[in-house]
């Protein structure tokens, strides 16, 4: 491979250059049309008027259209209510939950499928089935337990106060076990030697914890926040099945709006809204997760 | 950031409790303590709702309605399942699912392993444009694909719609950048010797892909296919989107607009056959589930 022959067809050819197209050609193809393609064309229709048949350029219309839409602000409200909720009750407990499992000798494997049985859960079947078990009456699941231990009945999804957290604990028992699976690889990867010094400088079980395992797990934590915040930011699922937005629009969100823009018109598919908002959407969290690498380059130089 | 793969040995040696620490009293109180709440509170977190719904598919209406908690109060009612799969016809919403999951694990697997080797063994002149290209698609939120996307199945340029064809399920599956990412990566760490010798002994491209290469993958191609049946069978906007008609649809599109049609038995009952599929493959590749979970993490990190 020393010299650099002239490049034509015919040595192109022989150097192998087909049977190399040949496997480009899958990835090449379905990127192009799946991929590349739609990504171009988001930023393309978020300037366009668009039905199925015709286009037509409208400038900002479309931004300007989402953005007075008197619903947007809700939407993004309930969405940071959500990301916030699923932040401070979901994002420490898998955390917790791991370095507890890693302690312990007997039984990890055991552990660690039964955290996992809620993630293998189909999703739309987690949320039917929780939407059973959210029932208000007295008799409903949630309410008969809470009624064991004095509780008066809950509405969970039925008022406005209650959904968007009702909604929250479905998606982190939903989530929590991917995230103790993470953490329990990265605690493997946690050199003993650091345990043993920190004993031989006197450290108690919380100094250890503090002091050597949580700084040791620090990239992985920065890498979930930041994954778990872009996720919940498009949470879809949960209010669509659960809520479908209500009530009172308590749980309308940001993709929900979006959803509701392109497919729920009674009016026809109105595209150029829709991918104008996913457009917004983008920039937020791109810069969002720019500004979060800067800053956590910086924690973890200093 | 931590990019160091755990060495298995360590698992064996120490956490945060030394030997000395798992001796004394207090601790040793604490670690009971520690294993009872995680074994009450994994099984009746993790298991509990399964449990329940495999009880419920069983249970007569009323029971469920008026006494949830309680386990067959008035008999078991096996009608439930039987009604739930031939009246309801989650038959064909499970043959439906099966069909969409093997599709998109087949095309996922073929380009990942053509396009990893593309880019990591053949590395054609292009090679870095393309790697980058593929790697792009990975910060772009997939909000921003869906309703592009969805034009584009609904009138490709090819003409003609790809609605209510699976195809239009599969290939998006495919267009997956991080699948890729893993395979080029375990195609990396592939040994090069090996390639060298085979291309000495006379194997082109095809042959040193099929007979060298793909053998030597056996652990990423299990993580990729756990990830894309997976992924498969979770999904619900996508196809409900593009597979408007119940003929084709899978059991999750399929679930929410029954729950309205039918008795509360039988809907749980069909939530309950619902869940088969999974927790099977589970139950069966528990280990490399686990494995694809915490390789996930390692990516990400």
């Amino acid at each position: 491979m020393t010299r650099t022959p002239k490049r034509t067809p015919a040595t192109w050819l022989r150097g192998g250059g087909l049977s190399t197209l040949v496997f480009a050609l899958p990835m090449v193809l379905v990127f192009a049309v799946f991929s590349w393609s739609p990504i171009v064309q988001s930023f393309v229709m978020s300037l366009q008027k668009t039905n199925l048949i015709t286009s037509e350029w409208v400038g900002l219309d479309n931004f300007v259209r989402v953005l007075s839409d008197p619903l947007l602000g809700t939407a993004v409200v309930n969405t940071l209510y959500f990301a916030a909720l699923a932040l401070v009750f979901g994002f420490p407990l898998p955390i917790l939950l791991a370095v507890l499992m890693s302690e312990v000798r007997r039984g990890k494997g055991v552990y660690s499928a039964l955290a996992y049985l809620p993630v293998i859960i189909p999703p739309v079947v987690a949320v039917l089935l929780w939407k059973f078990f959210y029932d208000a009456s007295p008799t409903g699941v949630f309410n008969s337990v809470l009624g064991w231990a004095g509780i008066p009945p809950q509405p969970w999804l039925q008022a406005q106060a209650t959904a968007m957290p009702s909604l929250v604990l479905e998606a982190t028992w939903a989530a929590a076990g991917g995230s103790i699976i993470i953490y329990l690889a990265a605690l493997l990867s946690v050199p003993p030697e650091l345990y043993d010094a920190a004993e031989v400088d006197g450290a108690s079980i919380w100094h250890k914890i503090w002091h050597v395992t949580l700084p040791q797990l620090r990239g992985v934590i920065f890498i979930m926040l930041i994954l778990q915040v872009l996720a919940t930011a498009q949470v879809f699922l949960e209010p669509f099945l659960f809520t479908g937005g209500g009530p009172n629009n308590a749980t309308v969100t940001v993709l929900l709006l979006i959803y509701r823009y392109a497919f729920q018109n009674s009016l026809g598919g109105n595209y150029g809204e829709a991918t104008a908002l996913s457009v917004l959407l983008a920039i937020v969290l791109a810069l969002l997760s720019f500004v979060y690498f800067k800053l956590t380059d910086k924690w973890s130089a200093s | 950031m931590s990019r160091r793969t755990p060495a298995p040995e360590l698992e064996a040696d120490r956490g945060i409790l030394s030997a000395f620490d798992r001796r004394r009293g207090g601790v040793r109180i604490g670690m009971t303590a520690v294993h009872v709440v995680l074994a009450v509170g994994l099984v009746v977190a993790g298991l509990g709702p399964i449990l329940w719904l495999a009880k419920a598919a069983v249970t007569p209406t009323q029971d469920t309605i008026q006494q949830p908690l309680a386990l067959f109060p008035n008999g078991i009612d096996w009608a439930n399942l039987s009604q739930a799969w031939i009246d309801v016809q989650i038959d064909q919403y499970f043959l439906n699912t099966i069909v969409i999951a093997v599709g998109s694990w087949f095309m996922t697997l073929l380009v990942a392993t053509t396009g990893g080797y593309t880019l990591s063994v053949l590395k054609p002149r292009y090679w870095k444009v393309l790697n980058g290209a593929v790697l792009a698609t990975l910060f772009i939120p997939s909000v921003v694909l869906l309703v592009p996307l969805y034009l584009t199945v609904v009138r490709p340029v090819t003409g003609g719609s790809l609605l209510n064809n699976y195809f239009a399920v599969w290939l998006p599956a495919a267009a997956n950048a991080f699948t890729i990412l893993l395979v080029k990566r375990f195609f990396d760490s592939l040994p090069r010797e090996v390639f060298e010798a085979a291309r000495t002994d006379g194997a082109g491209p095809f042959r040193l892909f099929w007979s060298i290469v793909l053998p030597m993958s056996r652990p990423i191609l299990g993580v990729v296919s756990v990830f894309a049946i997976i992924a498969a069978l979770k999904d619900y906007l996508w196809p409900s989107l593009v597979l408007p008609d119940p003929r084709v649809q899978p059991l999750s599109v399929r679930l929410p607009a029954i729950q309205s049609q039918v008795e509360l038995d039988v809907f749980l009952a069909a939530l309950a056959i619902s869940t088969i599929i999974p927790i099977v493959l589970f139950l069966v590749f528990q280990r490399v589930f686990l494995r694809s979970a915490g390789l996930g993490g390692a990516v990400k990190g």
